[in-house]
């Protein structure tokens, strides 16, 4: 039976305590590093079933189940419990929040240990690699040796991938949803008029407000607006709102007349409350500097056994399913066992947090098949 | 672990087919439906499968099989892969619905070092009858379209096979008939309904 988990909790581990600091992509070091994180399920005596669930851009530790007392679950929720895709009877799926994020995690709004005061602009650019590098600190504190499976959607693909780049051996499985092996231009233009909306908000003030009374909300909220834009598709668009009014009596001013205007301006003012402007700049940063392209992802013939479950939705136009192709053609080249499947959703971008009926039926049976190729069974269905 | 017995297979031209493929070889399967053949072969001949379909719903019932699969045209799925990489490429009932046959012959040449074609007689007795007696377009149980919901793009024979393979020098290793459930060796280009092939540059 399908359910969702009750009183789950955030944890956290500190690690990279200086001197030891971990050495960034760039060249940075970066320490203390503190990593919020959540559990569902239990880790098994081989300690072999562990799913990494990585999040996207706006995500965070928070991947499933209810906090005591709150009524909105966990971002992914629908997938993540007893009974479901990543089945936590079965598996221990562990989801932790990137650094340079701001729910818990290390970021440009955490004290900076020289000053006392938030980092700001004095935090050092992360990238995808150095997210990952964090959470294979924390897998090693978990006590995980080799990760069932790696999974995530959009900004989580991209970590899904870099997973197997780096750590080959420590991933059996990986499964890069709605993702690419690197951004195209169109993709860093979208998120550069986005971090311009943010710096030109004169409460930016150069990332420094922090201790100020106005914060960059105007500007983060455009940001926002416009990666919902580009998370929907001109037929979900067409399905939500159409050119609904709001107030057919109330016409002819630049009021949100239209429904579309007042759901954008409330995303984005909602979005303002739950997220640090400085975040924004980086994490999106962290996703253009991404680039795994070419013989970068996979360098052994037939990879080193890790297995692919490749997942793009038709009707995304910000990662279109060529992305997605480019990835399997890279797998087919290197002979590595991989599925890919596009599914037929009008959802756009937002299709992986949307079309749960279809995950679910291809993650469980991969998932499944992995687990008993990971101890030696075999699975034919 | 021992097999007990042979694997009861319900159709003869995956029974066909199933005889032809190795154990343990690498086998691809273009257009392998739900992957009920490929299945067989990799749960009864432990072998590495892939596939490539362009239905949805067989990419999860594949998937839901354990199989690796690809969602996409057998037009676009092939080049990425290097020369005679796989021991055994399968077109079986896939051929006639692809848009460049030619273009994924060669390609399925390239990649396998054999490949197991199957597909529908179209100058089979039944066909001949309905086109000539009734002046209808042929229905049949192995063609069993009607001419404005067929997915078929292209109709051969048995002969235009044997003709096509003659000019592009394609050497034929095998040929198996079927009619009716059952293997035939007298007149196949009348009396078969099906040919499989096994060929090779």
């Amino acid at each position: 039976m399908k359910r969702s988990l009750e009183n789950v909790q955030t944890h956290t581990f500190t690690f990279a305590q200086p001197p030891h600091e971990l050495v960034l992509e760039s060249g940075q070091k970066l320490g203390p590093i503190t990593l919020a994180y959540e559990t569902y399920g239990k880790l098994n005596e081989a300690r072999s079933n562990a799913v990494l669930v990585l999040h996207a851009f706006s995500g965070d530790a928070h991947a499933a189940g209810f906090y005591e007392g709150e009524a909105k679950p966990g971002w992914w929720d629908a997938m993540i419990g007893p009974g479901k895709a990543m089945d936590t009877d079965k598996y221990f799926v562990i989801c932790s929040n990137v650094i340079a994020g701001c729910k818990g995690s290390t970021g440009p709004s955490s004290p900076n240990p020289k000053t006392g005061k938030p980092y700001a602009l004095d935090f050092p650019i992360v990238t995808i690699r150095d997210m990952v590098e964090a959470q294979r600190h924390w897998i090693d504190f978990l006590g995980i040796d080799k990760l069932l499976c790696v999974i995530g959607g959009s900004m989580g693909g991209m970590q899904a991938l870099q997973w197997v780049a780096a750590y080959p051996d420590r991933v059996r499985s990986a499964i890069p949803i709605a993702t690419a092996l690197k951004h195209s231009p169109q993709q860093i233009a979208f998120d550069e008029v986005g971090r311009q909306a943010v710096m030109a908000d004169p409460a930016w003030n150069g990332g420094q407000y922090y201790d100020r009374p106005e914060k960059p909300e105007k500007g983060l909220a455009v940001a926002r607006m416009l990666g919902h834009i580009t998370y929907m598709s001109d037929k979900s668009m067409e399905e939500k709102f159409s050119r609904r009014l709001k107030d057919k009596n109330d016409l002819f001013k630049f009021t949100a007349d239209f429904e579309v205007e007042g759901y954008l301006r409330h995303t984005g003012t909602s979005f303002v409350r739950r997220f640090d402007a400085n975040s924004y700049l980086y994490i999106t940063k962290a996703m253009d500097y991404f680039d795994l392209s070419g013989e970068k992802f996979i360098l052994k013939d037939h990879g080193s056994g890790t297995r692919f479950l490749v997942i793009a939705f038709k009707s995304d136009w910000l990662y279109p399913a060529y992305q997605s192709q480019e990835i399997v053609r890279r797998l087919k080249i290197k002979h590595v066992d991989a599925s890919y499947c596009e599914i037929n959703s009008t959802y756009g971008h937002d299709s992986f947090l949307v079309e749960f009926d279809e995950q679910t039926r291809l993650i469980r049976h991969f998932l499944e098949k992995t687990q008993a190729v990971a101890e030696g069974r075999t699975y034919h269905g | 672990m021992v097999e007990a017995a042979k694997p009861v297979i319900g159709r003869l031209d995956h029974q066909i087919i199933f005889n032809l493929v190795q154990p343990g070889s690498r086998v691809l399967d273009l257009g392998c439906g739900g992957g009920d053949l490929l299945h067989l072969l990799t749960s009864k001949k432990d072998v590495k499968g892939q596939g490539i379909e362009i239905s949805e719903e067989a990419i999860y019932q594949c998937v839901e099989k354990g199989l690796n699969v690809f969602h996409s045209d057998i037009d676009s799925g092939l080049p990425e892969y290097p020369n005679q990489s796989f021991d055994v490429v399968i077109l079986n009932q896939s051929l006639q619905e692809c848009k460049k046959v030619e273009w994924v012959f060669r390609e399925a040449l390239r990649v396998g070092k054999n490949v197991i074609v199957g597909f529908s007689n179209f100058a089979y007795y039944k066909s001949r009858l309905m086109l000539f007696m009734k002046g209808r377009a042929p229905i049949t149980a192995s063609l069993p379209y009607r001419w404005f919901d067929s997915p078929n793009l292209h109709f051969l024979s048995i002969s235009d096979f044997e003709d096509y393979c003659k000019n592009r020098d394609i050497r034929i290793l095998a040929r198996y008939y079927l009619e009716n459930g059952r293997r035939l060796f007298f007149k196949p280009n009348f009396f078969a309904s099906n040919g499989i092939y096994v060929i090779a540059k």
